[in-house]
């Protein structure tokens, strides 16, 4: 949670960066909302959404269709809860935006990167997960949404103390 | 003393002597043999995992389990130690206060020396760890010690078992017995149960490597000193070995000793000469 | 002070991989410390990637992104010896920024 206070000052800042970013980004324009709605603003709401429906739908306005073509690479059993390697690949065209949500986290978006046009659709991240947990990765290419789902099982470390 | 008691002590003294010319040095009932147990602690390990490298030991976990290496193999590429590994390499070439540093008290400036920690040291007559002696090479030059378990003791160890990677344990034992018997009473420490849930270090590093205590993976004992000092995720930061063996004292709620207590330093001793040969593979990061 | 972020961009034929580790707690607000107090959230809310004047990747990151946090992507378009700028903002307003040289 972002801290109030400073809210407008950050967003400046923050339009500040996604400016000078956008500068001479010729090939993709300011026409593609999804880009610009990414690369511009910092997902506030999205990333206050509990559920992962709601995050997604805060982030894209839409939902997500399966798709065979996105490799979501996870663990089967996370050795570790706080520091999860995750990654996401695909061969879907047109990819402009990969998104991270962990379900049972109690905000579910976990990160959302832009892919501009010349970036391979590929990202590998590491995350926090609070407990056993589908990992979603959404994938929004060509103007539509995909999804690739894995569960990770998290367990609490042994050995007590 | 009366002449009487004088006689009888020097006849003692002389008896005494007789008996230990005439007794060959090695030839006591129980003779401690660190050669063959290194040999057969390997063996050990070689025969119960057929599958492990002999050098990939040194990879704890990671070793056992192929989930648990492949998130590890990721995390390396970009290691969560990378930070304390640079802020060593700095705090190493910081002189101090009277402008020596600590090249100044290590063999070969203190580069690619870890595998020979610890050593017998034998004006005193112990066992001196590597984290003993950063500390004492602090205070010899007028710097206040640093605390044992983490932040800049491990930042330290993590540059210079850095700079020693890839080079095999080669810990000595010297032909004295105080040696033999610091090498022995390291040993004992492994082997002894203690605590709450009277677990010894073998009982779950030599008897369990590989299964689970719990939600976690034992590594084996062969090689488990090799990659310290470690960044823990259950840390979330550094330890030192000094770190490791208290918290594992806790763990199986057994009274924790002071890092670098004589049980601790014989014990560290004991597992890096029956880890010789392996390499070094510090700093190393563990769940 | 140092600089936060380190970088590694490596270029190959027409592909730069870059893998990036910062320095930072990213708190995400639910932990205690100690004392039984909450330590309030502190986390790196955007990170981005700019290559001759263009961003070539931006992460908007949350809580759930873990502590020391890291990055690996890649783009095409660079060449050796180019420079790749690598800047973050946190929740708290702070900041850093540094250039790596593509290797």
């Amino acid at each position: 949670m972002a801290d109030l206070d400073f809210s407008d000052l950050r967003r400046l800042i923050l339009k500040g960066i996604g400016l000078a970013a956008l500068t001479g980004l010729g090939q993709i324009g300011f026409g593609l909302p999804a880009a610009e709605a990414a690369g511009d603003k910092y997902p506030e709401d999205a990333f206050r959404q509990k559920s992962d429906t709601d995050a997604i739908k805060a982030l894209y306005g839409r939902g997500a269709d399966a798709s065979d073509q996105i490799k979501l690479d996870a663990p089967e059993i996370a050795e570790n809860g706080g520091v999860v390697p995750i990654s996401v690949m695909t061969t879907l065209p047109g990819v402009t935006s990969i998104a991270f949500l962990v379900s049972e986290n109690p905000n579910a978006l976990a990160a959302s990167y832009v892919i501009p046009d010349g970036t391979v659709p590929s990202v590998a991240n590491r995350l926090k997960m609070a407990k056993t947990s589908n990992v979603i990765a959404i994938v929004e290419a060509n103007g539509r949404l995909y999804s690739a789902t894995k569960e990770v099982k998290v367990t609490v470390g042994g050995c007590g103390g | 003393m009366s002449a009487r008691a004088l006689f009888s002590s020097v006849l003692t003294a002389l008896g005494l002597a007789a008996l230990v010319s005439a007794m060959p040095p090695a030839q006591a009932a129980d003779t401690p043999d660190p050669a063959a147990d290194a040999k057969a602690f390997r063996d050990y390990f070689v025969k119960k995992f057929p599958k492990v490298k002999l050098d990939d030991f040194v990879n704890g976990p990671y070793s056992m389990n192929e989930d648990m290496r492949r998130q590890w193999e990721e995390k390396e590429q970009f290691p969560p130690y990378e930070f304390a590994l640079e802020a060593g390499k700095e705090m190493f070439a910081t002189p101090f206060k009277n402008g020596r540093s600590y090249a100044d008290c290590f063999a070969n400036g203190g580069i690619g020396i870890r595998q020979n920690y610890p050593m017998f040291d034998a004006k005193e007559g112990k066992v001196v760890t590597l984290e003993l002696a950063l500390n004492r090479c602090r205070e010899a030059n007028g710097e206040k010690p640093y605390s044992y378990v983490k932040d800049e003791m491990a930042s330290l160890t993590a540059y210079m078992a850095f700079t020693s990677r890839g080079k095999p344990f080669d810990i000595k034992i010297p032909d004295d017995p105080r040696a033999l018997e610091a090498y022995q009473e390291g040993k004992r420490y492994f082997y002894t149960r203690r605590g709450q849930l009277n677990f010894s270090c073998a009982t779950c590093h030599v008897q369990s490597p590989g299964e689970r205590i719990r939600a976690e993976t034992l590594a084996p004992a062969l090689g488990i000193l090799n990659a310290m000092p470690i960044y823990r995720s259950e840390w979330s930061g550094m330890g030192t070995i000094s770190r490791r063996f208290t918290t594992c004292n806790s763990q199986i709620r057994g009274v924790p000793l002071e890092p670098q207590s004589d049980e601790y330093r014989n014990l560290e001793y004991y597992l890096s000469y029956v880890s010789n040969g392996l390499p070094i593979s510090g700093p190393g990061a563990r769940p | 002070m140092a600089s936060t972020i380190r970088v590694r961009a490596i270029n190959s034929g027409d592909i730069t991989e870059v893998q990036a580790l910062i320095q930072h707690p990213m708190d995400s607000g639910y932990v205690k410390d100690a004392q039984g107090q909450t330590i309030p959230p502190h986390f790196i809310q955007q990170l981005t990637f700019e290559y001759d004047g263009k961003a070539v990747f931006v992460a908007d990151w949350g809580p759930a992104v873990s502590k020391d946090p890291y990055v690996k992507f890649a783009f095409k378009g660079a060449k050796k010896g180019d420079d790749l700028k690598v800047s973050w903002i946190d929740n708290k307003g702070a900041s850093d920024a540094t250039t790596a040289k593509i290797q």
